[in-house]
C-alpha cells in the first residue's frame, strides 16, 4: 500500500537561548489516502511542530518527508509555498480569514496563487461555498458571519484547490458546541466523499470522530489506534 | 509553454496585486490620504514651479519676438540687474538732446527713436474727461513703428510736427471710445493738462503687453512732450535703435557705442557710462535667471520628494506590521515570496502614482494660476507631467522595496501565530 504522506525518522530541533529543544525526536508516521486521522497530545509534546511539518510550513532538521513522491525535506521556500497551495487545505482554530474581503474573495485567494483564470476562480469558489452550505453568504465579510459560518468559509477555502489532505488545527476550538458539531459533520461528509483529513486537537471528544487516533508525546508517536 | 505560463502568472500576479493594493488603500483611508498628500506636495512643487517658469518663459519670449531681434537700446542702467548698484545710479541721465545728437551722428541704423513717457490724468474733450491717468509718449518719427503701433486712421507724427513743436496727438482706441463716443476724433482738439492738442490719428487695437493696456495711451511729438510734460533733470530717455539686418546688428551696435562715447565725451581709457542692450541678450539674461530658479526649485523638490519617499516607506512598514497575520495566511495558502513582494511593492507604487497624479494636476493648475495672474496664456508642461509620474514610480519602487522585501521574508509560522 502506498502512502500519501510518509515521515521517516523526523527530527526537528530548535535553538532556544543556546539550549537545544527537541520538538520532534525521531518520529515516524505514514498516512494513506482517504484516512481520517486525529493527532492529539499535550502542549509541549511536539504536536504543533508536527502539524507545521505535515503542512509544509516547516522542514525537518533531519529525516525524510515524502508527500506523494515529492521530497519535502529537500524543498526551498518557493517549492514549499507551491506544495501548500496545491496539496494542502488548512483549517485553523481562529479561522484566519482575510477580514476585509468577502467570503467569495477569501475562497478565491488560493486560486490566485495557483494562477487560475478569473472566471474559473469565481466559478470554483462559488461551487466550494455551495458545498459548505453558504450559497447565500458569499458576499458577506467575515465580521458579518457567525463563528460556524466563518469556519465553513475556511473549509471552503481549504477545499477549493482540491487538496490531497485537509489539515485542521483545533477547528472547533473557537466555536460553541452546536457549531462545533456542524463542522465535525462537514468533516465526516468530506471523508465519506474520499478526502483525507488530519485533525489536530486536544479534545478527546473531537478526536473520537476520526477513524485513527495518534497520540504524540515527547516528539514521538506514543500510540496509534484505529477506531 | 513553461515560459508562457510563467509570463501569464506574472501578469496575473500584477493584476491581482493591483486589485489588492486598491483594496488595501481603500481599507486604510486616512493613512493612505496622508501619504498621498506627502507625495502630492513633492510632485506639486516640481510640476508647479516648472509650469510657472514655463508660462513666464513663453510669455517673455513671445513678447521679445514681437519687439524684434534687430532692436537694441541705449540705456542708463542694465535692463535686468539684481543689485541696484551705485555705479549705475550715479550715471548721468540720457537726455532728449543726447538722442538728437546721436541721430545726427548715426548713419548705419535702419531707424531710431526716443523712448520717453509720463502719466497724466487731466485729459478732456468738451464736457468729457478721463478718470484714469493715461500714459503719454513723447514720440519721434519712428516711435510708432518701434512700439508696434498701427495708425488705424488719420496720420502719424512727422518730422515737421517735431521740428515745429506742434501740439498734435495720436490717441489709443480706448481713449477715443471715452472722449469721442459719437464724434469723429480727427481734427478735434483735446486738452492735456490744460494745453490744447489737435487729434491727428488713432491707433489700432493692440490689447495688453507686459500687463499694460496698449490701447489706453497717447503719443505727442517728442519736442512738444519735452517742452510741456518732461522734467529734463529727473527724467531719463531710452534710445531705441534698429539695425538694417540681423547680420549688421553687431556692427551697428559698435558704431552706436562709439558715437555715444563721443556724445558723452569719454576718454579712451574710461569705461562706458551707459548700457547698450539687445533683445537677444535680454532673452539670455532672462534664461539665466529662470535657470537659477529652476535649479533652486529642483533642489527644493528633491528634498520634498525625499521626505515624501520616506513617508511612503514609513507607511508601508506600518502597513506590513499591521498585516503580519494576513501575510501569514497568504503564505499558508500558497503565496510565495515573489507574490508578497509584488503585492506590497504595487501598493507603494500605486499610492505614489495616485499622489503623483494629484500633485501634477494641482501643479499645472497652480502654475497656470500664476500665469493667469500675470496675464499669460496657459501651458500644460507635458514633459514635466511625464517626469512627475516617472519620479513617482521611482519613489514608489525605491522606497517600497525594503518594506515589501521585509514582508516577503516573514516566517509563515510566526506570522500565522502573530496577534496584535
Amino acid at each position: 500500500m502506498s502512502f500519501i504522506i510518509s515521515l521517516k525518522d523526523i527530527e526537528r530541533f530548535y535553538d532556544v537561548g543556546g539550549e537545544v529543544v527537541r520538538a520532534l525526536d525521531g518520529l515516524d508516521l505514514n498516512i494513506s489516502a482517504n484516512e481520517y486521522i486525529s493527532i492529539m497530545g499535550p502542549s509541549g509534546s511536539g504536536k504543533s511542530t508536527l502539524m507545521n511539518m505535515i503542512g509544509c510550513l516547516d522542514t525537518p532538521t533531519n529525516g525524510t518527508y515524502e508527500f506523494e513522491n515529492e521530497y519535502v525535506h529537500e524543498m526551498d521556500e518557493g517549492q514549499l509555498a507551491s506544495i501548500r497551495n496545491r496539496k494542502i487545505g488548512f483549517v485553523f482554530q481562529t479561522f484566519n480569514l482575510l477580514p476585509k474581503s468577502s467570503a467569495l474573495r477569501n475562497v478565491e485567494v488560493p486560486l490566485i496563487y495557483a494562477n487560475i483564470s478569473k472566471k474559473e476562480r469565481i466559478d470554483r469558489a462559488k461551487e466550494s461555498l455551495i458545498d459548505v452550505g453558504l450559497e447565500d453568504r458569499m458576499h458577506h465579510k467575515p465580521n458579518e458571519l457567525s463563528g460556524g459560518q466563518r469556519q465553513r468559509v475556511a473549509i471552503a477555502r481549504a477545499l477549493v484547490n482540491k487538496p490531497s489532505i485537509i489539515l485542521a488545527d483545533e477547528p472547533t476550538g473557537n466555536l460553541d458546541s452546536k457549531s462545533g458539531v456542524e463542522i465535525l459533520n462537514i468533516f465526516n461528509q468530506l471523508h465519506d466523499k474520499g478526502n483525507t483529513i488530519i485533525l489536530v486537537t486536544h479534545e478527546e471528544e473531537v478526536a473520537k470522530n476520526a477513524k485513527r487516533m495518534i497520540l504524540i508525546l515527547d516528539g514521538k508517536v506514543k500510540s496509534d489506534i484505529k477506531n | 509553454m513553461n515560459k508562457n505560463k510563467k509570463k501569464s502568472h506574472l501578469k496575473n500576479t500584477i493584476k491581482e496585486s493591483f486589485r489588492m493594493s486598491i483594496e488595501a488603500i481603500k481599507d486604510n483611508k486616512l493613512r493612505s490620504i496622508l501619504t498621498l498628500i506627502g507625495i502630492a506636495i513633492g510632485v506639486f512643487s516640481v510640476v508647479g514651479v516648472m509650469t510657472a517658469i514655463k508660462t513666464l518663459e513663453n510669455h517673455v519670449n513671445s513678447q521679445l519676438d514681437i519687439l524684434g531681434s534687430n532692436k537694441f537700446y541705449v540705456m542708463k542702467e542694465p535692463a535686468l540687474s539684481f543689485q541696484r548698484s551705485k555705479e549705475y545710479w550715479k550715471r548721468k541721465n540720457i537726455t532728449y538732446q543726447d538722442y538728437l545728437d546721436l541721430e545726427k551722428l548715426a548713419k548705419t541704423p535702419h531707424s531710431m527713436s526716443a523712448e520717453m513717457a509720463t502719466y497724466e490724468d487731466d485729459i478732456s474733450y468738451k464736457d468729457k474727461e478721463l478718470t484714469k491717468e493715461i500714459k503719454i509718449y513723447g514720440a519721434t518719427f519712428w516711435s510708432v513703428r518701434h512700439h508696434q503701433f498701427l495708425i488705424d486712421y488719420g496720420r502719424s507724427i512727422t518730422d515737421d510736427d517735431i521740428r515745429f513743436n506742434r501740439k498734435v496727438v495720436i490717441l489709443g482706441p480706448d481713449i477715443v471710445d471715452i472722449l469721442f463716443p459719437y464724434e469723429y476724433p480727427i481734427g478735434k482738439k483735446i486738452k492735456i493738462e490744460g494745453i490744447e492738442h489737435l487729434v491727428i490719428g488713432v491707433t489700432g487695437k493692440k490689447g495688453e503687453m507686459f500687463g499694460e493696456n496698449q490701447d489706453y495711451m497717447a503719443l505727442i511729438p517728442a519736442s512738444t512732450f519735452t517742452q510741456y510734460y518732461w522734467d529734463e533733470d529727473e527724467s531719463n530717455v531710452e534710445i531705441v535703435l534698429e539695425s538694417k539686418s540681423q547680420e549688421e546688428l553687431r556692427k551697428t551696435m559698435d558704431e552706436i557705442i562709439g558715437h555715444f562715447r563721443v556724445i558723452r565725451k569719454l576718454k579712451p581709457s574710461e569705461k562706458n557710462n551707459f548700457e547698450i542692450v539687445n533683445n537677444k541678450e535680454l532673452a539670455n539674461q532672462i534664461d539665466g535667471f529662470t535657470g537659477g530658479i529652476k535649479l533652486f526649485a529642483g533642489a527644493v523638490s528633491v528634498i520634498a520628494l525625499l521626505v515624501a519617499g520616506i513617508g511612503i516607506m514609513n507607511i508601508m512598514l506600518v502597513s506590513v506590521s499591521d498585516r503580519i497575520k494576513e501575510i501569514g495566511i497568504r503564505k499558508a495558502i500558497g503565496a510565495n515570496r515573489i507574490d508578497i513582494l509584488i503585492q506590497f511593492l504595487m501598493e507603494a507604487f500605486f499610492l505614489c502614482q495616485f499622489g503623483g497624479i494629484i500633485g501634477i494636476v494641482l501643479g499645472i493648475l497652480v502654475g497656470n494660476l500664476i500665469g493667469f495672474v500675470l496675464n499669460v496664456s496657459p501651458v500644460i508642461p507635458v514633459d514635466w507631467a511625464f517626469y512627475g509620474l516617472f519620479i513617482c514610480s521611482i519613489i514608489g519602487i525605491g522606497f517600497g522595496i525594503y518594506p515589501a522585501w521585509h514582508a516577503a521574508n516573514l516566517d509563515p509560522i510566526n506570522s500565522l501565530r502573530y496577534d496584535k
